[in-house]
């Protein structure tokens, strides 16, 4: 590079620096080709889902859904029509929407409280309680279902929203307890000792400083919560009759009637576009909510 | 509070001093902070610790509860065929997929690396995570289909293999008299003998609409040859029927078909031919002899049915395909924030030290991850210990008895119509024993991070 004089050395350099870029491109040529090609693949199902969910019965029993590439005429919205009036799909999906929201809000909510308690006020046995709340975070649902079925059986919380969202929310709390103690415990003692010496109460320094200071970490449980409570299907199918999630409602029709794809092809597409939707919108949160959640 | 302590300043006497608001009491401060707690400790007793010891209780009762039965439930974990099946399963799961979850995470996130677009790349691999595990069962039905027609991967199959081996012309066809003897699998064989300047009718019927010929030309009777053998391949049926066994008009040379010639007293093929497009054929130069005429089993070929994904013998390995495309977009987040965080001039010294690609890798770039690779192993266990939604949703029902795993069998024994509630808690038991270990790691980590 330090013969800047000679003339004829100009264009040389210029284009080895060229040929060494097209080589390098083509040297990574194969890892582009690999990607891409298993990130097609990837789609592909899901996109076999779309698309079965927009062939009429018949089409849908004559081939496969890719017939759409070559004759993309022959896509209508019909079963989606069918599905939403079908009384038991738009049923279950209001019931979806409604245990969703509620068993996010509400253990949101008392996990706040106690992470807060558990973060900042001191009370004997505080960390021996904390223990038994990280002790609950695997313990799997499986083991209070038996019991629940007979208690709603008893009190009339069978097949009800309530039951299921105060279900939902009890085993979203070790892990939301768990989160947001941790993330609380990380905002700076001094803008808390600040509020208590202009002698705000505890419940003004949650509301005001800890909760909006806490919204990254909620942001995530919350965006966790509503995927896992809006794609449930066992607690739903355990818990209600009637009154069946959207999952267990398709499943339940599934296990009856067999495979009628033109019902459940929709409405399973129907159901993942929620998740998909906040995935779009907020994909920073839903990967971190994803991440923190698989400790659960 | 203190905004209203200064707005009364002017009209009273000033004060020298605000006092400090008085330290909250002992009492006081453990009240707050019940309050805190109390609707915690509230759903948390109610819903997961209270039922966690009654299914304990429950678990050594009979299944309507009437009777305490000791460990009987617990034997029968051992003797029940279904829960049997159903823990070799979830072993199979235990072995396969955090595995393979991991390595395909570890694959995805390194290729990636270094690519601009990896963002799409990474969309198109997360995006099962969002869908539900249940709407993941619905997929992976429509694409374990088995007709090759319907069923997306079969079709991808076909594809691959249609590349390799040719289906047959005639694919379902039959003879139409009973001159024509054997099977489609061994081919068809014209039973008369025939010695040189013989002809050989072979009539066919029940030919598929699409193989038959796209130019259909009329079949003709070949001249005879003296020291040959001629003979046509046609369809021996026309609109109205016809008579079976005479070529007649509007009767179509079926093209493109294989004839064999055998010698009628050592069964060796002497020769072999292709028909023309109006189906007729000739051996010319044969010796004097008896010949059979027959058609070749390839122009029967069957194309493939494709796999039974679903039954009983591969659907356990079904299932784990559909939960590793689910799951590998988990991993790969994850390695690739791990991979992000690793000091890049550790890996530009080994390169400069001539290390080659895959020595980087697995000397220096793997042993770095190992933190991250164990939470994602970690995660893969408890989630194949759990996994419920995805087998019971693409398992037909048929198919459950090969397929079920824990979860499965402890919702079926305990809620799908047996309500076998002493047994179902003994199962409920058993998986949080399975959990136990990962309890105890999260507590020492606990008390080893305070």
């Amino acid at each position: 590079m330090a013969t800047v004089a000679e003339p004829g050395r100009e264009p040389v350099v210029i284009d080895e620096g060229v040929a060494t870029r097209i080589l390098r491109v083509l040297r990574r040529a194969p890892v582009h080709v690999a990607l891409a090609v298993i990130g097609v693949l990837w789609l592909m199902p899901t996109i076999g889902l779309l698309f079965t969910s927009l062939l009429t019965p018949s089409d849908a029993q004559a081939a496969g859904w890719w017939q759409v590439f070559s004759e993309p005429s022959i896509v209508t919205f019909e079963n989606y029509a069918n599905i939403f009036n079908d009384e038991g799909i738009v049923g279950a999906l209001w019931v979806t929407a409604q245990v969703t929201l509620g068993a996010t809000i509400l253990p949101i909510l008392v996990a706040s409280l106690a992470g807060y308690a558990f973060a900042w006020l001191e009370f004997p046995g505080r960390d021996w309680i904390f223990l038994g709340v990280v002790a609950l975070l695997v313990v799997p649902l499986q083991l209070s279902l038996i019991p629940i079925f007979e208690l709603y059986n008893a009190t009339g919380l069978y097949d009800t929203i309530l039951g299921l969202v105060f279900f939902h929310s009890a085993f979203a709390l070790p892990f939301g307890i768990f989160l947001l103690r941790n993330f609380f415990a990380g905002i700076p003692r001094d803008l808390l000792e600040a509020a208590r010496i202009d002698g705000a109460s505890e419940l003004r320094i949650f509301a005001r400083v800890v909760l909006p200071l806490g919204i990254p970490a909620i942001a995530s449980l919350g965006i966790f919560q509503v995927l896992f409570v809006w794609n449930d299907l066992l607690v739903g199918l355990v818990l209600a009759q009637d009154n069946k999630p959207i999952a267990p409602e398709i499943f339940s029709q599934l296990r009856q009637f067999g495979a009628n794809l033109e019902i459940i092809a929709p409405a399973a597409f129907f159901s993942a576009l929620v998740p998909l939707a906040i995935f779009a919108m907020f994909p920073r949160y839903f990967v971190e909510g994803l991440l923190a959640g698989s400790v659960k | 509070m203190s905004s209203t302590g200064s707005s009364t300043v002017a009209a009273v006497p000033p004060v020298t001093e605000v006092p400090p608001p008085p330290p909250p009491s002992r009492w006081r401060g453990k009240a707050i902070a019940l309050a805190f707690l109390t609707p915690a400790i509230f759903f948390l007793t109610v819903w997961v610790v209270y039922p966690a010891f009654r299914t304990l209780i429950r678990s050594f009762y009979s299944d309507q509860g009437g009777n305490f039965v000791w460990f009987e439930n617990y034997e029968a974990l051992f003797t029940d065929e279904q829960v049997q099946t159903a823990i070799k399963n979830n072993v199979i799961w235990i072995l396969v997929v955090p595995a393979g979850v991991t390595a395909l995470g570890l694959l995805f996130a390194v290729l990636t690396e270094r690519v601009p677009w990896a963002s799409a790349f990474k969309v198109a691999v997360f995006v099962p995570l969002a869908v539900s595990l249940f709407a993941v069962g619905v997929i992976w039905r429509i694409m374990y289909q088995q007709d090759p027609d319907r069923g997306a991967i079969n079709a991808g199959i076909v594809a691959i293999q249609g590349i390799f081996t040719e289906q047959g012309a005639l694919t379902t066809a039959k003879p139409s008299t009973d001159e024509l003897t054997g099977s489609p699998q061994g081919g068809l064989r014209l039973e008369r003998t025939l010695a040189p300047g013989g002809v050989a009718l072979l009539g066919l019927t029940a030919i598929k609409a699409g193989e038959l010929p796209a130019e259909p030309e009329q079949a003709v009777t070949p001249q005879a040859i003296p020291d040959g053998i001629t003979g046509v391949v046609w369809r021996d049926f026309k609109p109205g029927g016809g008579t079976p066994g005479e070529v007649e008009t509007d009767e179509v040379g079926l093209g493109g078909v294989t004839v064999k010639l055998r010698s009628a007293e050592t069964g060796d093929t002497v020769g072999s031919t292709t028909t023309e497009k109006d189906g007729s054929f000739a051996f010319e130069g044969v010796e004097s002899g008896s010949y059979r005429v027959a058609i070749g089993r390839e122009t029967f070929a069957k194309p493939f049915q494709g796999f039974n994904w679903l039954g009983d013998s591969l659907i356990t390995p079904s299932l784990l395909i559909a939960f590793l495309w689910v799951q590998a977009g988990f991993a790969m987040v994850i390695t690739a924030a791990g991979l992000a965080a690793i000091p890049r001039d550790l890996q530009e010294a080994a390169r400069t030290d001539g290390g080659t690609e895959w020595q980087v890798f697995k000397r220096i770039t793997v042993p770095l991850l190992a933190p991250v690779l164990t939470v994602v192993l970690v995660t893969q266990i408890i989630g194949v210990l759990k996994v419920f939604d995805i087998v019971i949703s693409i398992v037909p029902s048929s198919g459950r008895d090969s397929a079920t795993v824990i979860a499965v069998e402890m919702y079926e024994k305990s809620f799908s119509g047996q309500n076998r509630f002493g047994f179902g808690a003994a199962i409920s038991v058993f998986m949080f024993l399975l959990f136990v270990p990962f309890l105890i790691a999260n507590i020492r980590r606990f008390r080893r991070e305070n």
